[in-house]
């Protein structure tokens, strides 16, 4: 078997062709195609019923695909059953075994292949220290916190060593310190043992935090895929920009290569701007700033409201069009005593690297 | 608070008198009937089922039926239930409905239906005979066979209604983590879906068995008079030799052994731990 290579010169560890999924009428994937390389952690983003679940369940071997092909290292595995796929799987609510202790749940993989019990309870107490767990392994499930229970679904995925790995929203059901905390302890752990990781969120800081790249996708296809700070920076239409980061969408007219008008105003961008249809500004509330003086891209707005957000203060902006956007600004004493009050005027620059012009998506 | 605590056990009184006069009440007189003899105490009626072999012979006789009986509606239940699990919820339904049938039909009805078609001429026998599988027909009824395949037949969805419930509780998820971390369907179904179903299966099975321990009509009429369970002794020694203070004394038996069960079930099947609550 020839090995397959990817783009960035490590073997491909999954390759999805042309996957399509439809239930009746409704399309679910639609021909979507993906590679991630070995060791690699990619996550699937997208809001529910974008088919980001399905393509890990079409990965995993639960759903049939009605059309393309998933190879694994360059194996045909499209009508492999999931138990011959070898793969680690970890459940947004953690599905580990109730009827049975913390050690056997950890067995059951091993268990399932065959490995011999003094092998077996190694492999557990390897995994057991991994997710900082060592000692509970008499425990009952139902004596563990929700914390706990995910650091055992961890522990069993990882436990037999799979080379690869799927997480379908694993920390949704947690609390938001904790996950935050568990987003680092699985990086870590991924980097620690390695495996080829395909990870399931709707939730874009989670992805940009944990991701070497991330897919988005949208109507059952990806829409961009690529590293956390392109996908930023350089979204690939007005979905991924709305979808990603705070910001609002204004509709501008194309000038030329790098310039667009808003209301009459002048938009310099160091992008390019796409040549056709129809076209948006990406507006980010933290890529504002106020104008001082003469400057270039600046737009004049009134300022309706300000919130207070602790870290921050947010400021509902509206331009005389109707348009409304949002300013951001750290709640820094520095910076606390230049912002309008409520009713005023002022004048908001956003620096031409910020300026990024996408094409709307169709919806 | 008083005033609250009192009406609430207002709310309980009409419950209260119905439990406790129908059935605590006479319960508790049964007890005592089964230990007096022409009027004084004794233990004549506990003696007299340990010297008369027929009780012994009767008790066992049950037994053996209500253990066929489960037995018959775990095997015929337990792979139907299954199977449901994989319909559509409209399906079901329907299932459910056709296996509900029969429970809403009257008892008497359907142990009626049955002596029809277990008869020696009946529906069974003639179409045995036709397929060539019998050259004459087998006595189906008036025996231990038939009052068996009534009781089965009659007693099935108190196995299905638990277990049926209890399939459904399985989180689907978990059987996805079981095929996804390597379990063929075999060892999955063993490891995980199978002790996953014990408590429906126990609770369903329990029901079958106790239940199946008090019957009288099905055996009364598909017995024919040889089969004669435990229900049948209670009820020849009240009705032919009015002899109270005897039926007391089985009742109060039978009683105790459903309680042993019981007990012994929930000490056997630890609920808490199966459902993963917190205890």
């Amino acid at each position: 078997m020839s090995k397959v290579i990817a783009a960035g010169g490590s073997p491909v560890a999954i390759s999805v062709r042309d996957a399509s999924k439809r239930y009746g009428a409704l399309t679910v994937l639609d021909s979507v195609s993906l590679d991630v390389a070995a060791g690699e952690f990619v996550t699937l983003l997208g809001p529910s019923g974008s088919g980001k679940t399905t393509l890990l369940n079409i990965i995993a071997g639960f759903n049939r695909l009605e059309q393309g092909k998933v190879f694994f290292a360059g194996m045909d595995v499209t009508d492999l059953p999931p138990h011959k796929r070898g793969i680690g799987i970890v459940f947004q609510n953690y599905a580990l075994f109730p009827h049975m202790t913390v050690a056997e749940n950890l067995a059951f993989p091993l268990k399932a292949r065959g490995i011999p019990r003094e092998e077996a309870a190694k492999a557990i107490d390897w995994a057991l220290s991994l997710v900082q767990l060592s000692g509970y392994g008499a425990r009952g499930i139902n004596q563990l916190s929700g914390g706990q229970r995910q650091r055992v679904a961890l522990a069993r995925a990882v436990v037999f060593r799979p080379k690869l790995i799927l997480m379908d929203e694993p920390l949704s059901a947690l609390d938001k310190q904790l996950r935050e905390r568990m987003q680092i302890e699985i990086r870590n752990l991924h980097e620690r043992i390695g495996a080829t990781t395909i990870y399931v969120t709707h939730d874009q800081r989670e992805a940009l935090t944990m991701s070497n790249r991330i897919a988005v996708l949208n109507r059952g296809r990806i829409v961009q895929l690529a590293e956390p700070r392109e996908i930023y920076d350089r979204p690939a239409d007005s979905f991924v920009a709305e979808f990603i980061g705070e910001g609002m969408l204004a509709s501008v007219t194309r000038v030329d290569d790098h310039v667009v008008t808003l209301n009459g105003r002048r938009f310099r961008t160091t992008q390019k701007v796409p040549s056709n249809g129809d076209l948006v500004l990406v507006m980010r509330s933290e890529k504002l700033r106020l104008a001082c003086g003469d400057e270039e891209n600046v737009v004049e707005a009134v300022v309706r409201r300000h919130v207070f957000q602790g870290e921050s203060l947010l400021a509902l902006l509206e331009l005389d069009n109707g348009f409304s956007f949002f300013y951001r600004q750290p709640t820094h004493i520095d910076m606390d005593h230049r912002l309008p009050g409520e009713g005023e005027r002022a004048a908001f620059a956003l620096h031409p690297e910020h300026t990024v012009v996408v094409p709307r998506s169709a919806e | 608070m008083r005033r609250h605590l009192n009406a609430r056990f207002l709310l309980l009184t009409p419950a209260f008198l119905f439990v406790g006069g129908l059935l605590l009440l006479p319960l508790a007189w049964m007890l005592v009937l089964s230990f007096v003899d022409a009027g004084r105490f004794s233990l004549v009626h506990y003696a007299r089922m340990l010297s008369d072999p027929s009780y012994a012979k009767s008790f066992w006789l049950t037994f053996q039926i209500a253990g066929t009986v489960t037995l018959a509606a775990i095997l015929l239940g337990y792979p139907l239930c299954y199977w449901m699990l994989r319909l559509s919820v409209v399906w079901q339904r329907i299932v459910m409905i056709c296996v509900l049938i029969p429970f809403w039909t009257s008892l008497l009805v359907r142990t009626y239906a049955w002596l029809v078609l277990l008869q020696r001429r009946g529906l069974v026998n003639t179409t045995l005979q036709d397929l060539g599988v019998l050259n004459e027909p087998v006595q189906l009824m008036y025996n231990v066979t038939g009052t068996t395949i009534g009781m089965t037949h009659i007693l099935l969805p108190f196995l299905v209604l638990p277990l049926f419930a209890a399939m459904q509780r399985i989180d689907k998820d978990v059987l996805r983590a079981a095929a996804a971390l390597g379990a063929s369907p075999i060892f999955a179904f063993w490891r995980v879906f199978f002790p996953l179903s014990l408590p429906g299966l126990g609770a369903g099975a329990m029901l079958v068995f106790v239940l199946s321990i008090g019957y009288y009509v099905t055996p009364q009429l598909l017995g024919g008079g040889t089969t004669v369970m435990i229900g049948q002794i209670i009820q020849r020694n009240v009705e032919l030799f009015s002899a109270w203070g005897a039926a007391s004394a089985v009742s109060v038996v039978l009683f105790a052994i459903v309680l042993l069960l019981f007990y012994g079930m929930n000490r056997l099947v630890s609920l808490d731990r199966v459902f993963g609550g917190s205890n």
